[in-house]
């Protein structure tokens, strides 16, 4: 493993100063107050929840039919178990005068109390084991969509059905991430909140395949009962059917770096006329901004989209000054990106290196373009050169 | 402790001249008294740096929004907690217990292996010591959690080998313990204390010392895989290679499950010991605890993919691993209902030891309610890798396991140090402890149903209620062990208290309460003869 010879990431500054005082008034807050200002988010979290949230799938209810009656059966036997200890507890004191008895065995009562929860576990096991089977039966989709799992955002690409050949990358909104850092969260939809959801018609069988860029991610939707592990080099799937429009919200259960908090999930279910609608609007918007990877560009307007693509996809690593830090290599005054040799760059970004730098092949050639060129014209380093779309499509083969 | 610290005062001592003094007496320690001394201590050690670890979790989760650590150091937080807790605190705490008691308990003069046992635990020391600097390294301390998942264990910095190598020694000190004990309850044991006439924690410790070699190797080989995997170019987890990241998770969870029973099962055997003492009356079913023990132990082989229902195994993978879990709950429920009809017509009182066990065997039955909840696969997608099964293993962790250590030491202090521990303090650090624990785990069931993902360092608003009401109980429970740690054990290692008894529990039986209060150094040097039940010492 590689590391920069960087010290320990330090708590970086911002907002975490003067914590004694920040203690105290936290204290104080809680002291007086213990709701925020903050709602129930429809197909999200509610504000005091306790259960699982309204199913919006069939699986989703059957999985909280299950759980009532766990609770049910549990609920019964802690009454039956602890009524028993705690009314022994009370009545067979010393102190009241309780004579130890003298029996130690019992093979008829140990048989039945082996049978019954025998029984009763499989009782448990039948409901669940029909359950188990519909949840993994994922033929005869309409729609196909891959979720791909990347540090840390969500890619979406519908491969089969209605709207095929879309392909959406669905990150954080950045004003969550820096109201997070400040200590100052706000909205219902706090840390929720996406630059575009993933779409898709009510109704309808949705399968879901999921793969990962980098390190394991979990694609997660409580309200449709779904959670599958997104596994890099390998394909899972899962699937649901939304009863109901409206807008659904989960987040990656599965830990996966730093930003494991910040890459939610966010699904619009529209309704079937809407959604073809969207999906033709889409796949439209799609062409026309495809770029032609033979255009050749200006040194200024490569730079500026590099700029964009830098926030959104690198600059939670390597942080806006080009710093990086710990593991993250630093991009200021790196000798690759200083490099007169173009390719060694675009390799990086198109294999990843030494396990830590993902590869970012999902990118198009005008993006790692106009990355590159960005990154060695940015802070100290520049060189001014220029690296075209072609040059990345050439180093693709 | 006193007596063990301070030696020459007391009129049974001690053969004083024939082992050394000051700090060689540690260093050299070949006494099983003295190291299971030296076990506890560090335990307890780990388990208020591990504590403190905690705490920051809990502060940084106290409100939405980050207030005092960055997402790095909240992950190094949650690794390095769970490490330090199972490794450091709970495992050693309990071979701590396996030191001091057995030889005592079987009439054995001392562990068959006197210098294997010092080493074992004085190999605890530099890992300890290389998982706490870890936080002191580049990049930090290791953030991959505690299961160490490839692979993004391969993107952490120069720390993570410092914990494999830390984790490849304490492994080592496992493995030589348990070859230990063992041996010690196999050979040594005084002529008619039989295998079914042993005291259960005995038993408990037996099955646990197998399940340890075991499975300890197949942990080593899992990280000594991912080790390769980050510096020679191997790709058994690393899918950039061919490698399967899903792979590291069988390895690691067919240590992990019986990894849990390794914990729970000797905190089984404390309690097995404690009810019958306080109850006046013989241990219900001692043959069905010692078969369910064994049923356990044996099932936890099997039952390993249910930490991996979110996967995505084949359907007939998740149904076996449903059904294999679902009938674990069959052997632990019945050692509740022993437990329980041991009570029965019992003539109880309830000093402190008995409380935590039966707060032990109350706390511990609702995480045990709630594994079964977890086991069943269709619910498992709901609450896997949210709040919801980090309540789950704190209850069965700390309420059980650690309960049942307080239990234990409640229980065996006045042998250890010769002092009785006043009542109304264990009963303000029982009380105490059981309220603020609740407070603490009971409102993360809630967060878990609501979908909050567990090792989130900030979370959305509408969680934010049920996170500050379980931090403020995570500080009470804190302070509660910082109470115990100054009022109750620093006083009784001085000696402070009234003077124990050979036998300061009525209706405790045992070996270990045929010498005297505090234990002489050597003990049972010639085997002792034993009565009918094996629980007197006659001759």
């Amino acid at each position: 493993m590689t590391h920069s010879p960087h010290t320990a990431p330090q708590a970086t500054s911002r907002g975490r100063r003067n914590w004694p005082a920040r203690l105290a008034a936290m204290a104080l807050m809680a002291a007086t107050q213990l709701t925020w200002a903050v709602n129930d988010l429809p197909g999200g979290p509610s504000v005091l929840q306790t259960d699982l949230p309204p199913p919006a799938t069939k699986i989703a209810a059957a999985q909280q039919d299950l759980h009532v009656m766990m609770l049910w059966i549990c609920g019964v036997i802690f009454v039956g178990v602890f009524g028993v200890m705690f009314y022994s507890v009370f009545a067979h004191r010393k102190s009241k005068g309780a004579k130890p008895a003298s029996f130690h065995e019992s093979t008829t009562v140990e048989i039945i109390w082996t049978v019954i929860p025998f029984l009763i576990v499989i009782g448990m096991a039948l409901p669940a084991t029909k359950v188990v089977v519909a949840q993994k039966d994922t033929t005869n989709a309409d729609l196909t969509i891959k979720a791909t799992g990347y540090q840390w955002k969500w890619g979406y690409d519908y491969l089969n059905g209605p709207g095929q050949g879309i392909s959406v990358i669905s990150t954080l909104d950045a004003s969550q991430r820096a109201l997070s850092d400040a200590g100052t969260p706000q909205g219902d939809n706090y840390l929720l909140k996406v630059d575009e959801p993933l779409v898709v018609p009510v109704g309808k069988k949705v399968r879901i395949i999921t793969t990962a860029n980098d390190v394991i991610h979990s694609f997660m939707v409580p309200a449709f009962g779904i959670k599958q592990d997104a596994i890099p080099g390998f394909v899972r799937d899962t699937w649901f059917r939304a009863e109901k429009t409206g807008d659904f919200y989960g987040q990656c259960a599965e830990l996966c770096g730093k930003e494991h908090a910040y890459m939610p999930i966010h699904v619009r279910v529209l309704p079937e006329d809407e959604y073809l609608a969207w999906a033709d609007a889409r796949l439209k918007a799609q062409a026309a901004k495809a770029d032609d990877p033979n255009k050749v560009w200006e040194l200024d307007a490569l730079v500026a989209r590099g700029q964009k693509v830098y926030d959104a996809n690198c600059a939670a690593c390597h942080q806006a000054s080009g710093k990086g830090g710990g593991a993250i290599k630093a991009l200021d005054a790196s000798p690759v990106v200083l490099d007169a040799d173009k390719t060694k760059q675009i390799m990086v970004l198109l294999n990843g290196q030494n396990n830590i730098m993902p590869a970012w092949r999902q990118l198009s050639d005008t993006e790692i373009a106009a990355v590159i060129t960005f990154t060695k014209n940015q802070w100290s380093n520049k060189t001014g050169q220029i690296v075209q779309p072609a040059d990345v499509l050439a180093a693709r083969k | 402790m006193s007596a063990v610290l301070d030696h020459g005062g007391h009129a049974h001592d001690d053969h004083a001249h024939d082992h050394p003094h000051g700090w060689r007496r540690w260093v050299y320690a070949t006494n099983h008294k003295d190291i299971g001394t030296l076990y506890l201590l560090f335990s307890f050690t780990m388990l208020l740096i591990g504590g403190v670890l905690a705490l920051g979790i809990r502060a940084e989760l106290f409100q939405p929004g980050l207030q005092f650590v960055n997402p790095e150091l909240f992950n190094q937080l949650t690794t390095m907690h769970g490490i330090i807790m199972v490794f450091g605190a709970i495992m050693p705490a309990f071979v701590g217990m396996a030191n001091w008691m057995i030889p005592l308990q079987i009439g054995a003069s001392d562990m068959a292996f006197a210098r294997m046992n010092n080493f074992s635990f004085w190999l605890m020391i530099p890992a300890a010591l290389l998982l706490v600097s870890s936080f002191f390294m580049p990049g930090g301390a290791p953030a991959a959690g505690w299961t160490l998942y490839a692979p993004l264990t391969l993107q952490m910095g120069p720390s993570m080998d410092a914990g494999i190598f830390a984790m490849h020694i304490l492994g080592a000190s496992s493995i030589m313990g348990s070859i230990n004990i063992v041996v010690t309850i196999l050979n040594m044991r005084a002529p008619g204390m039989t295998l079914m006439k042993m005291p259960m924690f005995v038993w408990t410790w037996l099955i646990t010392a197998y399940l340890l070699i075991a499975v300890i190797p197949v942990l080593a080989g899992a990280i000594t895989m991912t080790l390769t995997d980050r510096h020679f170019g191997t790709s058994f987890f690393n899918p950039a290679g061919g490698g399967d990241p899903i792979m590291y998770q069988h390895i690691f969870w067919f240590f992990g499950h019986p990894e849990v029973y390794i914990m729970i099962l000797p905190a089984f055997g404390i309690v097995s010991q404690i009810v019958p003492a306080f109850a006046r009356k013989p241990l219900f079913g001692y043959h069905s605890m010692v078969y369910a023990t064994a049923s356990i132990a044996i099932l936890s082989f099997i039952v390993w993919a249910h930490h991996m229902f979110a996967t995505g195994m084949p359907v007939t993978g998740q149904l076996f691993f449903m059904y294999a879990t679902m009938l674990i709950s069959v052997p632990t429920g019945v050692k509740v209902f022993n437990w329980v009809a041991t009570m029965w017509k019992g003539s109880m009182t309830f000093e402190t030891p008995m409380l935590w066990a039966v707060g032990f065997i109350f706390v511990f039955t609702m995480g045990g309610f709630t594994g079964l909840i977890c086991s069943m696969a269709p619910i498992d997608t709901q609450i896997q890798d949210t709040y919801y099964v980090v309540a789950h293993f704190h209850y069965v962790l700390v309420a059980g396991s650690l309960y049942a250590l307080y239990a234990g030491v409640y229980y065996w202090a006045p042998k250890w140090s010769g002092v009785m521990i006043p009542e109304w303090k264990g009963k303000i650090h029982f009380w105490g402890s059981l309220i603020t624990f609740n407070v603490t785990f009971f409102p993360m069931h809630f967060l878990g149903l609501a979908g909050m993902p567990r090792r989130y360092a900030d979370y959305p608003m509408q969680f934010a209620d049920f996170n500050m009401v379980a931090s403020i109980g995570a500080f009470g429970f804190g302070l509660m062990q910082v109470f115990f740690l100054f009022v109750v054990l620093i006083p009784m290692m001085r000696g402070k208290g009234e003077p124990a008894p050979q036998k300061p529990w009525e209706g405790a039986e045992g070996l270990e309460w045929e010498v005297p209060s505090p234990a002489p150094f050597h003990t049972y040097e010639t085997p002792p003869k034993l009565d009918a039940t094996a629980t007197r010492v006659i001759g």
